[in-house]
């Protein structure tokens, strides 16, 4: 399948986007608004929000601070232990504050994040694509649920630690947990059956 | 030929025709000391099941009658519940494989566990289909070092990885070949079932089978009315009579109709993979084609379709 996405997707004028209307490419970046955020090109599960964090917007009201700089709030997310360098609005959109943003400019929501992950975990999203990085669940012959790249790695401290599932709001889901899986019990010994 | 038939102890030679032109009674002799035997084991309240003929000569009655009957003794024995026992066959074009990813799998026994719940494992005496195996990284794969029993607060344990086996569903597979009353067989879909009610309990199977993936039941299988599974297959989870083996099916009630077995869904960390490996773009295949890919005891020629690979 070949994607209109990334730099075309958004250089793409509006008669392109109407020439490729049907296609499961998205529109452009300049109309973000028309797509709702669960209509993406992979069944993926709610992204795994701690609850009154999201959305953004009921905080971050203004225009804000585009300077990198070490925050004064979020301390559940710093220090940042993801990449180097890395600062909050390299993901996070500045001026659609519930969406994060691409290298190129383009206007993502969350429920599509794994697309700004495999801008550079390339060789993840590809096999993450494909079913053989991270968890899908569902038909083998149909439908499946792609689990997100947060819902096993915490983007702001990505290596892999344990994961819970957990209802937050209502739904149940899965999100990464800083404390290691704890094994099931195990099996009892022959000696001790009898 | 003649030479050395003339060398042959003539009570050999001619005994060799006569024993293939009695074959079809000794089939029925052997049919009939199936049914005795079974009969025995599961004592007189299964007679019906266990008079029948073997699973593949039922007509499409025989086996509603059978299914209805199924139901009928898991509502006496476990109350009421919404029971569904189906005898879903294979889907041609389908033939099912399994990875499962070394590099991934913590060892939490998840699988384990799901495994025993949607398949009606017995609880008490413990029946466990999938054993996770825990081995040091410094080894490798060593069965002799490996442990089953690892007791810990927090996994993967350091310098451990681990390696969960079930049945490999091989494409030659030693336990069909030395059943004696041909009480299980593969699929045409690659699953390895049993006719609970035409295993004789003998466990030639289960000597023969090299990843231990065949279970005994030494009683009765005791499981709590709630915790059953309603949802049954014929030849796989519905509840098993005491002294039959039992084995994994891929979850053929679930997989037949187009799920991802109890294993798959519950890995927390992804690690289980499966598929149709004649479908190109199916995961499984991807695995085979792009990732290293290990089979486990491959100079026993067992061929599985149950395959270790490494996504890293």
């Amino acid at each position: 399948m070949v994607l209109l996405r990334g730099g075309l997707a958004a250089l793409a004028a509006a008669a392109a986007a109407a020439a490729v209307a049907g296609s499961p490419s998205p529109p452009p970046a300049a109309q973000p608004e028309a797509k709702p955020p669960t209509a993406a090109e992979y069944d993926t599960p709610a992204p795994p929000f701690e609850l009154g964090l999201f959305p953004c917007t009921g905080c971050h009201t203004d225009a804000g601070n585009p300077k990198p700089r070490e925050l004064g709030f979020h301390d559940e997310q710093q220090p940042l232990r993801h990449g180097q360098n890395l600062w909050c609005l390299d993901c996070h959109d500045q001026k659609k504050r519930d969406f994060l943003h691409l290298i190129n400019g383009e206007q993502l929501p969350f429920s599509e994040s794994y697309r700004l992950c495999g801008q550079c975990h390339g060789d993840k999203l590809r096999d993450w694509k494909v079913g053989v990085h991270g968890k899908r669940i569902g038909r083998w012959d149909g439908k499946k649920t792609y689990y997100l790249c947060v819902q096993c790695h915490n983007p702001h401290a990505p290596r892999f630690k344990g994961v819970e599932t957990k209802e937050i709001g209502g739904v149940v889901m899965q999100r990464p947990i800083a404390t290691p899986t704890r094994p099931e019990p195990a099996p009892r010994r022959p000696q001790e059956a009898r | 030929m003649s030479a050395t038939g003339n060398r042959s102890l003539p009570v050999l030679q001619q005994a060799a025709p006569e024993a293939r032109a009695e074959d079809p009674s000794r089939r029925q002799f052997l049919q009939a000391a199936a049914a005795a035997g079974a009969a025995a084991a599961l004592g007189a309240c299964d007679v019906e099941g266990a008079l029948r003929r073997h699973f593949k000569e039922l007509s499409k009655d025989e086996v509603a009658r059978l299914l209805a009957k199924i139901e009928r003794d898991h509502a006496r024995r476990f109350g009421k519940k919404d029971w569904k026992a189906t005898a879903l066959g294979p889907r041609p074009g389908v033939e099912f494989g399994y990875g499962l990813d070394l590099s991934r799998c913590i060892g939490c026994r998840r699988c384990v566990y799901a495994c025993v719940k949607e398949n009606n494992q017995s609880r008490d005496p413990q029946i466990h289909w999938i054993r996770v195996l825990e081995m040091d990284k410094v080894r490798g794969v060593d069965v002799i070092e490996s442990d089953i029993y690892y007791q810990a607060d927090a996994v993967p344990r350091p310098g451990k990885f681990y390696m969960p086996v079930q049945c490999h569903q091989c494409r030659n597979p030693p336990c069909v070949k030395v059943c004696p009353v041909q009480a299980t067989w593969t699929e045409p879909d690659g699953i390895t079932v049993v006719d609970y009610d035409w295993c004789i309990g003998c466990r030639c199977c289960m000597a023969a089978c090299p990843y231990g993936a065949r279970h005994f039941n030494w009683t009765e299988p005791h499981i709590e009315a709630a915790e059953v599974n309603p949802d049954l297959h014929i030849l796989g989870n519905r509840v098993r009579p005491k002294g039959v083996v039992e084995k994994c099916t891929f979850c053929i009630q679930r997989t037949r109709a187009g799920r991802y077995p109890a294993c798959v869904e519950i890995c927390p960390v992804g690690a289980r993979k499966f598929g149709n490996l004649l479908d190109p773009s199916s995961e499984i295949r991807y695995v085979m084609e792009n990732k290293r890919v290990f089979v486990f005891k491959e100079e026993l020629n067992t061929r599985p379709r149950f395959y270790y690979f490494y996504a890293t």
